[in-house]
């Protein structure tokens, strides 16, 4: 079923020197099983429309539906929606508290009030998923290094069993090794578990090459909404509002101007790859028909 | 929500007064109270509300902002205004039971409810026009005489500043850190004393990280960059006095001086 905005607008600080309209009339339709990239530069709303996913912010206009189900409605349970959609916040590590790890991740599923048996199997496989080695579990999770815990900090949320996991720029300030195998454990998530994960991020490479779908956000309002394919063919408006496609497009697009034939929507680099391959080789063989 | 809380209740505007050098409005803010308390006829009270009007003018501040400043004396202002009307003793206008309300009560209790609105209307619209930061700045400078008697008068200022530019981002800390555990399901309102004392850890205990990550950062950065106190510091915005300035204390020298002229008169 997933969620479903039917033009949701959100003001901020209304009524004051402040007052900011963060979302404007924004329907989005975002079916289960999905992976989805959210991207927009800074002040375009889409940390607000994650907000609003599982209720942390209420819409100051428009509805969202989950399931079917009004969540503004009367007698609708934010708890339940919140163990739904699991939200990771930028930076999630600066959340950590409890004295170890495991009780840390234990935090969230406690909170559903799940029985401890329960409790414990999904905190072990929540760690499991991110890749956390068991002789962490009883570390204190301020003493681990920064991606361990950002992993950690992932769990916590995982642990609730969400079925929607959205995650802001889960890479911000990692190393290029600890960002490929963040990404792909998100990726693999998606994959065996076949939740739905919306991934907010600055990266045009990280989109391209992970996501079926993707979002761009600009004032407030969604701009292009399609397959990375398709919206990356925008490269040139895409420029105009702060953003643009990944280096590989313009690559292609470079040699397509050199008068190569090659299609001007390419995003990832191993597609690049076999294009360019093909061309090669076409070329090699033509060039031994001549002798 | 948190981030409505503002500090110092600026209000940014392109205006004259917010480009007066801010020891000129503070300075300006002491003589209007202390003149407020100078005189006891009406004529004079009006000249000074009028003053004051024309100011908030200037500055481009809605005068709906100043007027909710008044909220917060709204009790007070009552107690003043009851206590002075029933218990002044003199010409009985009015009599019922122990009751009673005199003509010098009423005129007391008018001059004591239009002051106070004064004085609150004339110093919030000092912090309106300037910035918390240029207000230490204003006020290391106006200060800066005690230094002679060994007061440490620009590790106070910068104490200041510091604080005041971290409470925006404790806030905003806080708020994203109180969302953060919302979203792990965590209940902050329900339940008892107890339950609801420790629901405050998951929020108390990443604030005060990040507040200490935060203080080691600005030290590691005031150190990259040799800070080491005020001695021989230079600013990069010096204060100093331009025609504006001038103008606006001669202003207020006239303005002084012509309500105690028109007190006196009366």
């Amino acid at each position: 079923m997933g969620i479903r905005l039917d033009h949701v607008s959100y003001v901020y600080s209304s009524g004051t020197a402040y007052e900011m309209h963060a979302l404007n009339s924004v329907s989005l339709e975002i079916p289960d099983g999905q992976f989805i990239g959210l991207i927009g530069h800074t002040g375009s709303g889409k940390s607000t429309l994650i907000q609003h996913l599982n209720g942390l912010v209420k819409a100051s206009e428009g509805t969202i539906y989950y399931n079917g189900e009004n969540i503004y409605g009367e007698g609708f349970q934010m708890k339940k929606l919140r163990s739904h959609v699991g939200l990771v916040f930028q930076y999630p590590e600066h959340q950590l508290f409890e004295t170890t790890v495991k009780k840390d991740v234990e935090f969230g599923p406690r909170n559903l009030g799940l029985s401890e048996e329960e409790i414990a199997l999904r905190v072990k496989e929540a760690l499991d998923m991110v890749g956390v080695p068991k002789e962490l579990f009883e570390a204190s999770p301020f003493e681990l290094s920064g991606g361990q815990k950002r992993r950690v900090a992932i769990a916590g949320v995982l642990a609730m069993k969400p079925d929607v996991l959205i995650l802001d720029e889960p890479t911000a300030g990692l190393d290029p090794r600890g960002r490929d195998e963040i990404l792909d454990q998100i990726a693999g998530i998606h994959r065996e578990r076949k939740m739905t994960v919306i991934l907010v991020s600055h990266s045009m490479e990280d989109v391209a090459n992970y996501v079926e779908r993707l979002i761009v956000m600009n004032h407030g309002r969604v701009a292009y909404d399609g397959t990375p394919r398709e919206v990356f063919a925008h490269y040139k408006e895409l420029e105009s509002i702060g953003l643009a496609a990944p280096q590989i497009t313009y690559l292609m697009n470079d040699i397509r101007e050199q008068g190569f034939e090659v299609p001007p929507n390419v995003t990832t680099v191993t597609e690049a790859k076999e294009i360019l391959l093909s061309i090669i080789r076409g070329a090699s063989l033509a060039e031994g028909d001549k002798a | 929500m948190i981030r409505d809380i503002t500090i110092g209740q600026y209000y940014p505007a392109d205006s004259v007064v917010h480009r007066l050098d801010p020891r000129v409005k503070l300075a300006g803010t002491m003589i209007y109270i202390i003149s407020l308390f100078l005189f006891d006829t009406f004529i004079c009270y009006a000249a000074a509300a009028l003053f004051l009007f024309a100011v908030i003018r200037i500055s481009k501040v809605p005068i709906r902002f100043i007027v909710r400043g008044l909220k917060s004396i709204v009790i007070l202002l009552l107690f003043a205004v009851v206590f002075n009307i029933f218990l002044t003793p003199g010409e009985v206008l009015f009599r019922a039971g122990f009751i009673r309300i005199t003509r010098e009560g009423l005129r007391l209790a008018a001059f004591m409810g239009i002051r106070m609105i004064l004085l609150i209307m004339g110093s919030s619209i000092m912090t309106f026009t300037t910035t918390p930061n240029q207000l230490t700045d204003g006020l290391e400078s106006l200060l800066g005489p005690l230094k002679k008697l060994g007061v440490p008068v620009h590790e106070i200022a910068m104490m200041m500043s510091i604080a005041l530019r971290f409470i925006p981002i404790l806030l905003e800390e806080t708020d994203k850190i109180m969302k953060a555990q919302q979203a792990r399901c965590a209940d902050f309102e329900s339940g008892g004393l107890v339950s609801k004392a420790k629901s405050l850890v998951p929020i108390l205990v990443p604030l005060f990280v990040s507040a200490f990550r935060r203080a080691n950062d600005l030290a590691l950065a005031m150190e990259a960059r040799c800070y080491r106190g005020g001695e021989g510091r230079t600013k990069m915005k010096p204060l100093c006095y331009h025609r504006p300035e001038y103008a606006a204390y001669g202003i207020l020298a006239v303005y002084f001086v012509l309500i105690i002229g028109i007190n006196a008169a009366v």
